[in-house]
């Protein structure tokens, strides 16, 4: 019960953190995906639509294909049907760098940060998209470069700031204990500053005090920077807390979609977490 | 034609070979995802060693007989390939498990110049010589089919036997007994493996032995008919386009690719040499596993790579 | 003066960026380049520019090439050798084919030569990784050597298969004697080791080094792999193929395709496992100790009294590199250079560790 206390408190302090934010227009809308590896259905025909600067969390169990749909979003996976749809341009085959370069960045299930970077380096990363200089230029690293190098770190100096790690700054990431090194993969995600956030279990294995940072983290930057966020979480407290709507999957299959409070009083959805017949 | 024909035995006799060499890459690849450069340096050692010691064996204990000085130095070469997989799966491979392929690619590395100059200084440096009696006069077959016959060398043939007969016999120990099967299970999954009660250090001395005694075998052979040289060593850098093309997994891949290789490697000096001006054995087989690399990473039989996220 | 960093505070983001924030470090190194530049030649003999310091500023300066591929890029190379021939033999032709060339244009455009050959055999990279890769790369080793030794355009339809080159000189200072080779190699590798520093520090490396530790996390965050694989061989070529350039014109004079045999491969990629992977100064440390190694071996059984012959020296020298290789990558996969700056963070605290 401690976990669903938690984000609770967390709701306190902003009261008005669902009403306040102007849900948009719907910039992200997936139509019938479908995809599989050799043979095995990994998602069937699936979709669901992000609006601008809501919440949106995708639930299931355990291999439901929560991370495949991040995967298929940022263009990491390739479905096999379906159309995607962002800013209301269908999207052809994307390789992910062109995701980032529209806007979406993200957070893995299992830690993907640079392991041989120091936190400076590793959330620098985040900023490629953004730096200009060239070859020679870094070669020379006089003028121009010096000056962009030296601009972006400010920047990255504001997102280290805003996630409480300056004093870690210098240290590599290998060092770290795990839930700074998810708040560091967060940094390196928000330091391209995207408009499309998606995390991957950002709270998974973290204790209270941590899960009570990120949830925080997580709307601060929602409230703040007008983030769209697509969230995948275990926790159902943090998850029907925080989210403007929530997607079900289980098997691959969409079976729920609503506001949090449709979704937990969703038959089929009350069946899948609690295993009864299929 | 006849001469097209000799061409290809030939190739087909010396592919056979190389796929000799390329079952110990793929039998150490298998079982520890290892990829041993060190292949080339075990030939070597294993030569050099059965070459010294059916000189010594017989010297020591004063008697002359070219069949027991040979079976002892094959015993104790093979002791010695053992000893050696133990010292190897000790000191290296049970500290470096679980690291990337490419570390441990320069790990073998490490391995294969250490053998070198270990080989060289205890066996010596010179050209040795290895009498198993393979038989050295030329044959003339199929001459009522041919005007003039097929000239092939019987030696090339019972060397291409005993790569054959060997091969099999590997493929066989692989499917059809509990170490063999024990050893696919490690293969597939260290972890797993290990979790059911496979030990998983004896199964690594097994494999780095399996391939010490082809490693044996094949240096017999090459050494036999090239003798027991500093260049055996290099054998190994023209088996790594054959486990590419045959797909680093696959044990008829290395036979396939062996063979492809041999005749390609043949027929191409033979019918395109003479465009590029000549000798171009020595790169043929890397630019046509490269050409495959491209089009099929995982080589004709290999396991497809499927990356996760 | 202790190694202190205590009451020096950094109040911009540059004085935090630059290579040396230590001052003593900075004084270090200053150091350094003062013995190199100055005494060096001054107090030098001819054995220790020809045999030691020659050789050992040239495969640094291969080995900064290759440790920018393997080290920072994760792409392994067991070609080096190869792109170090096509830079010479490039250069070469640019000399004897086009009248007054000068030493420094056929030396870049040797190094640019290198680089389009690189590139070409970095393709693969983008389809196939680690060990595959080293293949194709070996494929480059075997072709260049058959294309230096049975074309005969590239030497200049010598006879011999060995090629020559005399009367170097750089704006018309000749680089014949030791010192001045020296010199000139020290000067060339200062600033390829300046600009390769910059290039790892700044987002070009950052790309490299994304793709090394998690290349489909580098993507997602936009990072392209196609550019910075290619980038980390074109860099890692050129410089390798000016080191090429200066081995065959200023080390050797005349050479022969051996020159640039696997061996050196394998020679330069031992020294970037030793020196220390994805660290600019452990090149110089794996150069320095793979030059020096062998003659230490070869001068101390002498002085002992127990003289070795070369065979059991060089058998002894591939054991040591062999087991030191192996010892490294388990032990400390940094290398030298890891250990230097473990020494160093020792020395901070030094007397007082708490």
């Amino acid at each position: 019960m401690m976990m669903n206390d938690m984000p609770q408190a967390v709701q306190a302090q902003e009261p008005t953190q669902v009403s306040g934010r102007r849900i948009g227009d719907v910039v992200l809308d997936l139509q019938n995906i479908s995809l599989s590896f050799g043979g095995v259905k990994a998602l069937t025909n699936i979709s669901f639509d992000v609006r601008e600067h809501e919440i949106r969390s995708i639930i299931g169990p355990n291999g439901a294909g929560k991370s495949s749909m991040l995967n298929v979003i940022n263009g990491v996976y390739h479905p096999q049907e379906g159309r995607i749809l962002f800013r209301g341009e269908e999207r052809r085959r994307m390789e992910p760098h062109m995701a980032a370069a529209q806007g979406i960045a993200r957070t893995f299930q299992n830690i993907a940060l640079f392991k041989g970077m120091s936190v400076l380096d590793n959330i620098m990363t985040g900023r490629n998209l953004k730096m200009k200089c060239g070859l020679l230029a870094h070669a020379l690293y006089w003028g121009r470069a010096q000056k962009e190098e030296i601009a972006h770190r400010v920047k990255v100096e504001e997102v280290i700031d805003f996630l409480e790690i300056q004093d870690i700054r210098k240290t590599p990431v290998g060092a770290l204990p795990y839930g700074l090194q998810k708040r560091v993969e967060l940094g390196r995600a928000l330091a391209a500053e995207p408009n499309l956030l998606l995390l991957d279990e950002p709270m998974a294995g973290m204790n209270v005090e941590e899960k009570q940072d990120m949830c925080r983290f997580i709307l601060d930057v929602n409230d703040q920077f007008g983030t769209t966020i697509v969230l995948i979480e275990h926790d159902m407290g943090v998850v029907m807390d925080i989210s403007d709507r929530v997607v079900v999957l289980d098997y691959g299959k969409k079976i729920g979609d609503g506001v949090p409070d449709e979704v937990r009083a969703n038959e089929d959805v009350i069946r899948a977490y609690l295993g009864t017949s299929h | 034609m006849g001469f097209f024909l000799e061409t290809l035995f030939g190739g087909l006799m010396a592919g056979m070979l190389y796929s000799l060499i390329a079952l110990g890459f793929v039998l150490i690849y298998k079982a520890s995802g290892v990829f041993n450069f060190a292949q080339g340096a075990m030939v070597l050692f294993a030569a050099l060693a059965m070459a010294r010691f059916a000189e010594w064996i017989p010297k020591w204990l004063g008697f002359d007989n070219l069949i027991l000085a040979n079976l002892l130095a094959f015993g104790v070469a093979m002791a010695l390939m053992v000893v050696l997989a133990w010292v190897i799966e000790r000191l290296c491979l049970s500290k470096l498990v679980n690291q990337e392929g490419i570390t441990l690619l320069m790990a073998t590395l490490g391995i294969s110049y250490f053998l070198d100059g270990l080989g060289q200084t205890l066996f010596g440096n010179d050209i040795y010589s290895i009498n198993v009696g393979m038989p050295k006069e030329p044959a003339m077959i199929l001459e009522g089919t041919f005007q003039g016959g097929l000239l092939i060398s019987k030696e090339d043939l019972v060397a291409a036997l005993i790569a054959a007969g060997l091969v099999l016999a590997l493929a066989l120990f692989f499917q059809k007994t509990t170490t063999g099967r024990a050893l696919r299970a490690v293969a597939d999954d260290h972890q797993a493996a290990q979790s059911i009660g496979i030990p998983l250090n004896r199964i690594w001395v097994i494999v780095w032995s399996v391939a010490g005694f082809a490693a044996l075998v094949a240096g017999i052979i090459w050494g036999s008919k090239l003798g027991v040289q500093f260049s055996l060593s290099l054998v190994a850098l023209k088996a790594l386009p054959v486990v590419i093309l045959g797909g680093l997994t696959s044990v008829p891949g290395a036979i396939l690719g062996g063979l492809i290789i041999g005749v390609g490697e043949k027929l191409s000096e033979i019918y395109l040499g003479s465009f590029f001006g000549g000798g171009i054995e020595i790169w043929f087989a890397y630019v046509l596993a490269l050409g495959f690399l491209l089009v099929r990473p995982q080589g004709l039989f290999g396991e497809k790579i499927i990356d996760r996220v | 003066m202790l190694y202190r960093e205590n009451g020096q505070f950094k109040t911009s983001y540059a004085a935090d960026q630059q290579i040396f924030p230590i001052a003593q470090d900075r004084l270090a190194i200053g150091l350094l380049l003062l013995v190199a530049f100055v005494v060096m030649p001054m107090a030098g003999s001819e054995y220790l520019f020809r045999a030691v310091l020659i050789p050992f500023l040239i495969l640094a300066l291969a080995a900064l090439g290759l440790n920018i591929l393997v080290g920072y890029c994760g792409q392994i190379s067991l070609g080096t050798g190869a792109f170090m021939a096509v830079g010479a033999y490039a250069a070469y032709n640019f000399m004897v084919r086009i009248d007054g060339m000068p030493l420094i244009g056929a030396m870049l455009l040797g190094g640019l030569t290198a680089t389009v050959v690189g590139v070409l055999f970095g393709v693969p990279s983008l389809r196939i990784k680690g060990l595959y890769l080293a293949v194709a790369t070996l494929a480059a080793q075997f072709f260049t050597d058959w294309a230096f030794l049975r074309i005969s355009w590239f030497t200049n339809n010598s006879t011999s298969g060995s090629v020559s080159v005399a009367g170097l000189n750089v704006f018309g200072l000749p680089i014949e004697s030791p010192v001045a080779k020296y010199l000139f190699c020290l000067t060339v590798v200062c600033v390829f080791a300046l600009a390769a520093k910059n290039l790892t520090r700044t987002a070009t490396g950052r790309q490299w080094m994304a793709i090394r530790d998690m290349d489909v996390a580098a993507a997602v965050i936009g990072i392209r792999p196609v550019y910075a694989k290619l980038t980390a061989f074109a860099v890692s070529s050129f410089i390798v193929g000016v080191a090429g350039v200066l081995w065959a014109f200023v080390h050797l004079g005349a050479w022969e395709p051996a020159a640039f045999s696997i061996d050196r491969s394998f020679q330069l990629l031992f020294m970037v496992i030793i020196g220390g992977l994805g660290s600019i100064m452990g090149a110089f440390f794996g150069a320095a100790f793979i030059v020096v190694l062998p003659i230490i071996l070869d001068q101390v059984p002498h002085l002992l009294g127990i003289p070795l012959s070369t065979a059991t020296t060089s058998h002894l020298v591939h054991m040591i590199f062999g087991a030191l290789i192996v010892f490294f990558l388990i032990a400390e996969p940094h290398g030298l250079a890891k250990l230097w700056s473990i020494g160093k963070q020792k020395l901070r605290l030094w007397p007082f560790p708490h």
